[in-house]
């Protein structure tokens, strides 16, 4: 296969064999080779396959579900150009995504069901399937709460993501949320204690002269939403947390009986604060800075990056479950609002294309066994979204299959997003996508 | 007379902070200042930098750092060109890096900088192939404030090996604290820091650093005091204290001055907030090595240049 190529949901579907490859299916908790087919649509039994179908080799490579984001802003409608849907689908497939889910703070915001079926709408022939996380206020104001029960059917879920849901909103959406049972997706930050940090609060922010944002923010309204979850009975997604102290709160609120599920980002389980002071090391790596480096604009995003201490915490969570899900937020920004003093960026960084190979790269590293990544991409965040991804005979075919041991240099030129913003440009990563299936459609081949 | 350069070139491209600097370095750029003295007087550096255009771009307002590298850039004898920010592109809206690179495009070859962002130097050296002089980022780093402290220690005490300095004021939002705290450890001094606890958040993570609780306690056996300027023109912190509050416990004056060693200087960035950091009679009398700092200037910021630009 050379020369990648994109494909879209409404090509005609593939039919092929995939051969003799380690396939893992977290639903059947099966990892094991085997040979999986794909025709019309859907994984049948690799017998029944007609003949002439397309043959791929499976040696050395891996299948799995094709991966599920639940976080992911497409900047589309409005915004500045960073991003569309076409673009940011395409950058999804090259990542090995068949589903994302996109934020709502865009312009207009989509709090409502005319602005969300325009987006769906748009999404129906991209290289990638496209849910829709609503606002959780009014023009995602901060005001009133959405009207919940207009909006079932149409989102997964709803968020003032790039903010927390007010308090004063919070009992009449937790209520409403309840009774239809789609969950909060939470952002959680209290702006009063993150008031004015561009980084985590800490000594690299205090060597660096850079305010800091505390850790407390985040807790404040993990513990706050938790109380409410309890209570209502809402379902709750905490999105991308990034303590360890959050993750303690979501399991003392589980012994509870608490139904919450939360996801990290890929940048939280690997890049720590030391990058903004010009590290390079993932957080289980050692390994000098280069003050050079240092104030890089692409390494500012909300929540901040974490400290070594709590990615590593991040990643056993992971390993162990407690983090259900890894959820990009990918945040593609524009040059020029990157390329400006460190606490005059845009926070925020891609992530599609590189999240299954820094996941790669933690098990390479022998934090994260292969299966539970592959769980935390594929078949846990599609459970929070109340959808099911397998690679089961008669299961939709949705499917991603990457090469472990192959190498890719990350290019701001070769990169599928309309945006290159992420402190990774040039550095070597672990998993190469072969072959992203949505839907039975070859969505992206490499 | 300068010397010729000696064989070992200076490896930094740009002035970006004092952490990256080696004891030797600090020691170099001392040692040149003090030639770089001399010549100014005799006139007798003004070719070393003749092929160089030096800008100077000062997005903080600033008299004395201004002025000192413009002093020191002319008695090298290099094209000086003032950005004028107020008066400049800059109020259309352009970006940093894009007045920067315009700049290098007109023949700019070195820039000395000063930004209210910490790591605006930082970026500018990435985005522009200027060499880059930090003359203050933000709250983060004011290297040739540290070394012409550095020079004026050095001349006051004969060597900053395991002499005490404390530096007091509003130390966690002073580029100046940082520099020094990191120019005086790297000369084998020991750093105490004292202020009303708003104006000391976060030095108890630094390894290098003690937190001294009180004035007292800081100025026991210090060898130099450092008392810092009270930035009322920046955003008043939670917990700070009232004018009133601060003169009355951290402004240095006699009587507590003498805790500190016999004869021990004080030192001050400037300009002084006439009575609040300390009292007129020590900034005037005789511990004071303000006076000093201030002719340090000139020579240290020619010495910079000219080790940027490997003309010494």
């Amino acid at each position: 296969m050379s020369g990648a190529r994109f494909g879209r949901l409404t090509d005609a579907p593939a039919t092929l064999l995939i051969a003799g490859v380690r396939a893992i299916d977290p639903a059947s908790e099966s990892d094991a080779a085997r040979d999986l087919a794909i025709h019309a649509g859907r994984f049948v039994d690799p017998a029944a396959l007609p003949a002439g179908a397309e043959r791929i080799d499976g040696r050395d490579l891996v299948a799995a579900p094709g991966l599920f984001d639940l976080h992911a802003h497409l900047r589309e409608p409005g915004t500045d150009g960073a991003e569309t849907v076409a673009s940011g689908t395409r950058a999804a497939a090259r990542g090995g995504f068949t589903t994302v889910c996109a934020m709502p703070n865009t312009d207009p915001p989509l709090d409502r069901p005319e602005r969300i079926s325009a987006v769906l709408a748009s999404a129906v022939d991209a290289a990638c399937r496209v849910r829709v996380i609503a606002a959780a206020t009014r023009d995602r104001a901060g005001g009133a709460p959405v009207n919940v029960g207009g909006l079932a059917g149409l989102a997964i879920g709803v968020s003032d993501d790039g903010a927390a849901v007010p308090a004063s909103a919070l009992a009449a959406l937790s209520t409403a949320l309840a009774m239809h049972g789609l969950p909060l997706v939470e952002h959680a930050e209290d702006p009063e204690l993150a008031a004015g940090g561009v980084m985590r609060e800490g000594p690299v922010a205090s060597r660096l002269g850079l305010a800091g944002w505390p850790a407390t923010s985040e807790l404040a309204v993990v513990e706050r939403d938790l109380v409410a979850a309890e209570r209502s009975g809402m379902p709750l997604h905490l999105t991308h947390l990034s303590t360890a102290a959050s993750l303690d709160a979501v399991r003392r609120a589980r012994e509870r009986g608490v139904r919450v599920t939360c996801d990290v980002t890929p940048h939280h389980l690997a890049l720590t604060d030391a990058w903004v002071a010009g590290s390079r090391s993932f957080a289980w790596e050692a390994g000098d800075l280069d003050a050079g480096l240092a104030y890089d604009g692409r390494c500012r995003v909300n929540p901040p990056l974490a400290t070594r201490e709590d990615a590593l915490a991040l990643l056993a969570g992971v390993a162990d479950g407690t983090v259900d899900a890894i959820a990009t937020d990918h945040a593609p920004h524009p040059p020029q609002r990157k390329l400006v003093p460190f606490a005059e960026a845009a926070p925020g960084l891609i992530g599609l294309e590189t999240a299954l190979s820094i996941g790669l790269a933690a098990v390479e590293a022998g934090l994260v066994p292969l299966v539970r990544l592959i769980d935390a991409l594929s078949a846990a965040p599609a459970a929070v979204a109340g959808e099911t991804r397998s690679l089961t005979t008669g299961a939709v075919a949705d499917l991603v299959l990457f090469e472990p041991a192959a190498r890719w240099r990350v290019e701001a030129g070769s990169l599928a997003s309309s945006s290159a913003n992420t402190p990774l440009i040039g550095r070597e990563l672990p998993g190469v996508v072969r072959l992203t299936v949505a839907d039975g459609r070859v969505t992206y081949r490499s | 007379m300068i010397a010729a350069a000696p064989a070992r070139t200076w490896r930094h491209r740009h002035l970006l902070d004092v952490e990256g600097l080696e004891r030797a370095e600090i020691e170099r750029i001392c040692d040149l200042a003090i030639e770089m003295r001399e010549a100014r007087a005799s006139r007798s550096a003004r070719s070393l930098l003749e092929a160089e255009t030096v800008g100077l771009a000062f997005y903080e307002g600033s008299t004395r750092t201004r002025v000192s590298f413009e002093l020191a850039a002319k008695a090298l004898g290099a094209t000086v060109v003032d950005l004028h920010v107020g008066g400049s592109s800059v109020g259309k809206g352009e970006s940093l890096v894009d007045t920067l690179r315009t700049l290098e495009r007109t023949g700019v070859t070195t820039l000395v900088l000063r930004h209210s962002a910490s790591g605006a130097p930082h970026l500018a050296a990435r985005a522009t192939g200027l060499r880059i002089v930090n003359a203050g980022d933000g709250t983060h780093a004011h290297p040739t404030q540290a070394l012409l402290d550095a020079l004026t220690l050095r001349e006051a005490l004969g060597s900053l090996d395991r002499a005490t300095l404390a530096i007091v004021g509003d130390v966690a939002r002073s580029r100046v604290a940082r520099s020094n705290i990191h120019a005086a450890t790297t000369l084998g001094a020991r750093v105490v820091v004292a202020g009303p606890p708003a104006w000391v958040r976060g030095y108890e993570g630094w390894p290098e650093v003690t937190v001294a609780p009180t004035l007292a306690e800081a100025l026991v056996d210090a060898d130099a005091v450092m008392t810092l300027r009270m930035q009322l023109e920046r955003a008043p912190l939670d917990g700070e204290p009232a004018l009133a509050d601060y003169v009355r416990e951290w402004r240095l004056d006699e009587a507590r001055m003498r805790l500190a060693k016999p004869g021990a200087p004080i030192l001050h960035p400037g300009p002084t907030n006439e009575g609040v950091e300390l009292t007129a009679e020590l900034a005037n009398g005789p511990r004071s090595l303000i006076g000093r700092q201030v002719e340090n200037g000139v020579p240290v910021r020619m010495a910079v240049l000219a080790l940027l630009a490997g003309a010494a």
